[in-house]
């Protein structure tokens, strides 16, 4: 049977959330096995170039997502709890999800000073050797497929700040705000996995 | 279109005539007939590809086409048919149109998803358009690498996102699907009451969501290597092809069973209708269902015996590949058992249905000679593989799929179609099938290789059988176009039961209006409350013969 309850709506809603998570762990999943087969293969190689990979600003990356799921989770109680200004928390999510990518795009600037961008200007330095390119390959695919889904979340976050803005959301009805925080954690979970697998174990000797 | 419905009651056909009603509508019913649209034109082109390949086979030395051209077109039937056919085939149009129905539901929980998946689909179909026009793709369906991203000249990006994109509307519609059967089931309808079609549909959609992610990385790799011009998959950089063999097939292979698994939903429904007893074993063909769908993630590396693997893993994947005919096996053997003491007609469903049986249990038999490692080794790239699988996929979920949509066409339209006709096509396509299918197995058995361009003069007699076999199948495929078209304008009325069948898809009116149902349903029974003695039955909400 349909909707009987906005409360039966609201649940839907984040089983739907839930059933799409499992997919996106398959889909960065996939990658991340596909790193670790080549990385059993070449272990001194990706060593050497993981520890050319910048993980002041990785490390600063996850700072800035983890406090970002903080104000995050803040701002859904503020919606249930019918509070006023709940979309400032909104807005401040927002906001440290495009600074994330700012740090992202300012390493990015950095890889290509140190000639590390296959294909552009990848360059072998003595001591390296081919695989080397292959550990920055699944470097740009996995942060470039995380940008893009961060991208996402922000473009919805500032959706809902709006609708919350004009007063869509009520303690009675605020699953859409909920949901959002279910997929917002999962680009923050997904953030935390790539950041293990590229930064501190990228650079690990075998 | 006020001609089909001019005599029949208010429904969801009738409410409203515009485009935009069509175009933009979020009722389950209407957007399974969309599907049903871009499906249809789909599996035309793929045919189409089909039909010059076997005239092109018909004789070793004077080429029809050339040889670029041949690889051209195989690729382009094997992308066509398994993205744009056989995967969305019976989900999509049977399954999107029945699910909420069967439940008792309005509508599937996220209609606009619903619809969204529906022009995803068709971006990723515009994309596939695109890449044929522009000059088509030369690696198989299944891009090998390096090839693929090296040395191919085809439009190997394109399709690459194609299929991408493609994969975003099946996840969509198995989201949909599997919170559907969640969350929306009418009172009283528990897990073990549901139709089994309903089971198939739920068992799909979990492969549909596990499986498909890990295609859509794949080929995402596989078009940043095309791209750039290096890559993870690139043996000169030190990457491995074999890993991307083992992420095709880690998708491609459960990817089988989202086209077969439906088709069994469907027949499990026929065959209890049309022998009027109830399934053999209900609970063992739920069981069955979720079996293959688990142990189906396992049997991959079977792909892969002569790539290069490992003895030990290829023992392993041959014992997981005779593991997942068990429950397969425990299907046939309920069907038949429902069979018997049934009281049997023999409508078009059910010819369909029992074609179905047969051509899977061969398919089925097959697939256990491949499973063995040492003939596997004999018939790798063969004929006999490409008789095996088109035994499970056209001979399996195409028979189904018609099954079935004569099954629910009633259902559909509100209008019944020619009885003898319909008969006729279920009978040609059975035997059209088997003409073109089964002498494959002998030419690949005497060593014929797949994609091959040409052949040694001996085996052009298989090929001509093989031929001439297609072309009754295609006549076969064309019939229901005419008969239904003619149905839809002048068929007689069907009635909301018109083969007297349990499911609560049948307790509204036919077509159906545009809310389903007057008003929720309640289950009191168990499905297929057939009595074979005197061909009565009880429907799911406890009414008798209604």
């Amino acid at each position: 049977m349909q909707y009987a309850s906005l409360a039966q709506q609201g649940e839907t809603a984040q089983l739907g959330m839930w059933v799409f998570i499992a997919t996106e762990v398959l889909f960065f999943g996939a990658l991340l096995f596909a790193y670790f087969i080549c990385r059993l293969s070449y272990p001194e190689q990706f060593a050497l170039a993981g520890r050319d990979s910048k993980i002041l600003l990785g490390a600063i990356n996850t700072v800035i997502l983890l406090t970002s799921s903080l104000t995050m989770i803040a701002a859904i109680e503020l919606v249930k709890r019918g509070r006023r200004h709940a979309e400032r928390l909104l807005l401040l999510t927002a906001l440290l999800g495009v600074c994330f990518l700012g740090v992202k795009g300012y390493e990015y600037v950095q890889d290509f000073q140190d000639a590390t961008v296959p294909a552009l200007n990848f360059l072998l330095k003595p001591g390296y050797h081919p695989p080397a390119e292959i550990f920055w390959i699944f470097y740009f695919v996995a942060t470039g497929f995380h940008a893009v889904h961060l991208t996402i979340g922000i473009a919805i976050l500032l959706i809902m700040a709006e609708m919350t803005r004009r007063g869509r959301f009520s303690p009675g009805y605020y699953a859409p705000v909920e949901t959002l925080g279910l997929y917002w954690s999962l680009v923050d979970a997904i953030w935390l996995l790539l950041f293990a697998a590229i930064y501190p174990l990228g650079r690990a000797a075998s | 279109m006020s001609a089909i419905t001019a005599d029949l009651p208010p429904s969801y056909l009738t409410h409203e005539f515009t485009l935009r009603s069509w175009l933009l509508s979020t009722d389950h019913k209407r957007i399974a007939l969309l599907f049903f649209a871009s499906i249809t034109f789909f599996f035309f082109v793929g045919g189409f590809a089909a039909t010059l390949i076997r005239l092109h086979l018909i004789n070793p030395s004077t080429h029809l086409l050339q040889p670029d051209t041949y690889n051209r077109m195989f690729t382009m039937h094997g992308i066509v048919m398994v993205w744009f056919f056989l995967i969305p085939s019976i989900p999509t149009t049977l399954g999107n149109f029945l699910i909420p129905l069967m439940l008792g539901a309005r509508d599937l929980a996220f209609p606009r998803l619903n619809l969204g998946s529906w022009y995803l689909f068709n971006v990723s179909g515009l994309l596939a358009i695109y890449f044929l026009v522009a000059g088509g793709v030369d690696t198989g369906w299944t891009f090998y690498t390096p090839f693929s991203t090296l040395f191919s000249n085809g439009h190997v990006i394109a399709a690459a996102v194609a299929v991408f994109v493609n994969g975003f509307s099946s996840i969509a519609t198995g989201l949909n699907f599997v919170v559907t059967i969640h969350r929306l089931r009418a009172p009283g309808l528990t897990w073990f009451r549901l139709p089994l079609f309903v089971w198939a549909i739920y068992a799909t959609s979990v492969i549909m969501l596990l499986a498909t992610p890990v295609l859509a990385m794949t080929l995402a790799l596989v078009a940043v290597e095309r791209w750039l011009g290096v890559g993870v998959f690139d043996p000169s950089l030190g990457g491995d092809p074999l890993l991307f063999q083992h992420m095709f097939w880690f998708y491609s292979h459960p990817a089988v069973y989202i086209m077969i698994l439906p088709a069994m939903g469907v027949v499990s429904e026929l065959v209890t209708c049309f022998a009027r007893r109830p399934v053999f074993g209900y609970s063992g063909m739920t069981y069955a269902m979720i079996a293959i769908a688990v142990i189906g993630f396992f049997v991959w590396g079977h792909h892969m015996f002569v790539a290069g693997i490992s003895t030990f893993s290829a023992i392993v994947f041959s014992l997981m590949s005779f593991v997942v005919a068990v429950p397969s096996a425990i299907k046939v053997f309920n069907w038949t058992a429902t069979l018997h003491r049934g009281s049997i007609s023999f409508e078009a469903p059910m010819l369909y249905a029992l074609g179905f049986i047969g051509l899977f249990t061969i398919g089925g038999l097959t697939g256990l000679m491949l499973a063995t490692l040492d003939i596997d080794i004999h018939v790798t790239d063969t004929y006999f593989v490409i008789a095996h699988f088109h035994y499970i996929m056209v001979g399996g979920t195409v028979s189904a799929f018609f099954g079935g949509l004569h099954f629910w066409w009633p259902k559909i339209t509100g209008r019944l179609y020619s009885e003898a006709c319909a008969r006729g096509a279920a009978i040609l396509t059975f035997l059209g099938f088997n003409l073109t299918f089964f002498p494959q197995f002998i030419l690949g058995y005497l060593g014929m290789p797949r994609r091959s361009y040409t052949y040694p003069p001996d085996f052009q007699v298989w090929n001509v059988l093989s031929s001439a076999g297609a072309s009754i199948l295609a006549v076969a495929y064309l019939m229901p176009l005419f008969y239904f078209a003619w149905s839809a304008f002048r068929g007689e009325r069907a009635g909301p039961n018109p083969w007297r069948a349990t499911g609560l898809e049948w307790r509204t009116s036919s077509p159906p209006p545009e809310r389903n149902f007057e008003r929720t349903p309640v289950v009191t029974c168990p499905p297929y409350q057939y009595d074979p003695v005197d061909g009565s039955y009880v429907a799911q909400d406890g009414v008798a013969n209604a």
